[in-house]
């Protein structure tokens, strides 16, 4: 089983490196180089705010971007080709093949994570001369970023598997802003009465809340993040990616291919 | 022993976008094939010989019916390591080279690595392509991708082996090629279980055969018996177009080109048509037992519904 898994990782890692998805990197060194002229318009202090906000915004804008271009193929673009054929006509169980592509593009988004956060850094010693203890509470951003990747990956590969890429596309996207703004649904749940209470309850609890997954804007005031959200925010990923996954699965399994 | 026993397998697709009904593309297919056997699944195109095959490696779900492979139920991951699979037309990972594909796909199905480096290289040789290096396949011909396919197919060393119209697009040389492996799994004592429309094809390389039409399992039958059954009809030849009058009432067809005649007889009138062609100062040519081919048995088979359908 973990050689099977292990195997399907890998190649769909490959097939991303090899589509050149982590071309990005190149855009995203660009940005921030292309950006450096605005800080020292700025007065000291704001620049350091604007670097980490650019800087971890477009870590986490890039990582969705692939999350969804990539996800959205990830089975549906193997069943258009007929690639697995080959695949399900050996000892390979089908909840195997939706694991591994989902472990495979999540090792996508941590390596490229991991290469953008050391330009990230790299841009920090050179543009604000030298890092601070407090600088290390950037990792905990990155890290809920990486958080939102897991979700994102499990809500795009679930899609896969029965819906065309475009549509796919749109609903992932769709998802992700419905997420970004999670809490405004909470709210609207809180004040509203009956059905509409319990609609918006249920909805709130089904849609992703990347909400408490963002503190980009904690990172660059150099607030703290406690041990607690940490936990929690864990906690609700891997459960939220559990839940998302399990339904691919199931879906998968019981599907002609055409 | 039998390599693959299918029972009573139906498969049916909802057909039509408001009105979804339901159209059997096969219907209760039972079939068995022997150990060791080279069993060709004839049928025209649309027949439900790609629907046979997808349900029996598990890419899509029968609507009723079963079948064992190598004794176990065919959806048996335990035997899935034992068969191996070449669909029709098919289509890689084409950011691969062909080292690389086989490597993932032998690791799919379980080779020690040791095993699969040793095999890959030999493997490569024996389908002619020891020379591709690390080309990636999307630059690969029809003919090498079918040559790909066939060894991924058997790059774990199966007992059974699934092709489905493995030489249908291949230039002649290609096909020749293929026809070669297929022969080799053969004598190698592999079963091997392939769909064609090509029945030449199938003439050459099978033991026995099956014709299946519209989803209808038509009849099956040993490719030997096809060659060494006595032939029906003889054709004769013969120069002298005037003696046709006096023989015309014997014979099943009729050619006549300038003065040369081609005609078949039953093989019972044989003897009454030389003497009557004697008599008449015609110049034999040739005499030719006319052989029942797997052709005429195909073509029968699948013309058998067409009655049918006329009845209705
Ligand atoms: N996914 C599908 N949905 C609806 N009909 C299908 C599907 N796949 C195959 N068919 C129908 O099933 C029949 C058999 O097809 P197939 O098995 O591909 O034939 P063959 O391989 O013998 O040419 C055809 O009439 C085809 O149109
Ligand atoms: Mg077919």
């Amino acid at each position: 089983m973990t050689s099977r898994l292990s195997a399907i990782t890998w190649n769909t890692f490959r097939e991303a490196v090899r589509d050149r998805v982590l071309y990005n990197l190149v855009l995203f060194v660009l940005l921030l180089v292309a950006s450096a002229p605005l800080f020292s318009q700025i007065s000291i202090g704001l620049e350091k705010l604007m670097l980490v906000n650019v800087g971890l915004s477009s870590i986490s804008l890039f990582g969705v971007i692939i999350a969804i271009f990539v996800g959205i193929g990830l089975v549906s673009k193997e069943i258009e080709k007929k690639t697995l054929y080959t695949i399900l006509s050996r000892p390979v169980r089908r909840w195997e093949f939706i694991v591994g592509k989902y472990l495979g593009l999540l090792l996508t988004l941590v390596v490229n994570t991991a290469l953008m956060t050391v330009g990230f850094y790299l841009a920090l010693l050179i543009f604000i001369n030298g890092l601070k203890r407090a600088d290390a509470m950037l990792l905990v951003a990155v890290y809920f970023i990486v958080l939102q990747f897991m979700m994102m990956v499990a809500i795009t590969l679930l899609f896969s598997t029965f819906s065309t890429p475009i549509f796919s596309a749109i609903f992932a996207f769709a998802l992700y802003v419905i997420g970004t703004f999670g809490e405004d649904l909470k709210n609207f749940a809180a004040m509203s009465h009956g059905a509409t209470k319990w609609l918006a309850m249920g909805a709130s609890y089904i849609m992703p809340n990347f909400a408490s997954l963002n503190v980009i804007a904690q990172a660059a005031h150099e607030q703290n993040v406690g041990s607690g959200l940490i936990f929690s925010n864990t906690v609700y990923a891997l459960l939220y990616s559990l839940a998302v996954t399990v339904a691919a699965v199931m879906i998968f399994e019981r599907r002609n291919l055409k | 022993m039998l390599a693959i026993e299918i029972k009573n397998l139906t498969k049916e697709y909802a057909v039509g976008f408001w009105k979804k009904q339901w159209r059997p593309a096969l219907k209760s297919l039972n079939l068995t094939v022997e150990a060791g056997e080279t069993f060709g699944f004839l049928g025209p195109n649309g027949a439900g010989k790609t629907t046979t095959l997808k349900l029996l490696m598990g890419i899509i779900f029968p609507t009723s019916g079963s079948a064992t492979i190598l004794g176990k139920d065919f959806l048996d991951p335990e035997v899935k390591r034992r068969i191996g699979f070449l669909p029709e037309q098919p289509y890689f990972y084409d950011y691969l080279s062909a080292p690389e594909l086989l490597d993932y796909y032998a690791r799919l199905s379980g080779v020690p690595a040791p095993v699969r480096k040793q095999r890959i290289g030999e493997l490569l040789g024996r389908v002619g392509l020891a020379d591709v290096g690390n080309k990636q396949l999307r630059k690969f011909s029809k003919g090498m991708l079918q040559r790909v396919g066939i060894a991924q197919a058997i790059i774990h060393d199966p007992e059974v082996v699934f092709l489905d119209e493995p030489m249908s697009g291949l230039d002649p040389v290609g096909r020749h090629e293929v026809r070669e492996l297929i022969q080799s799994l053969k004598d190698a004592g592999k079963t091997i279980f392939f769909s064609t429309h090509i029945l030449s094809d199938a003439e050459a390389l099978c033991d026995r055969v099956a014709v299946i039409h519209k989803g209808e399992l038509r009849g099956v039958g040993v490719v030997n018996d096809f060659r060494s059954s006595l032939a029906e009809k003889t054709e004769v030849i013969w120069l002298g177009a005037t003696a046709l009058s006096a023989v015309n009432s014997l014979l099943a067809e009729v050619h006549v080109t300038g003065d040369t005649v081609r005609g078949t007889v039953q093989s019972g009138d044989l003897d009454r048509l030389l003497e009557k062609l004697r008599q008449q100062g015609a110049r034999l040519i040739s005499v030719m037992p006319v052989q029942r081919t797997l052709e005429d048995y195909f073509l029968a088979k699948t013309r058998e519904e067409e009655k049918e359908a006329v009845t209705l």
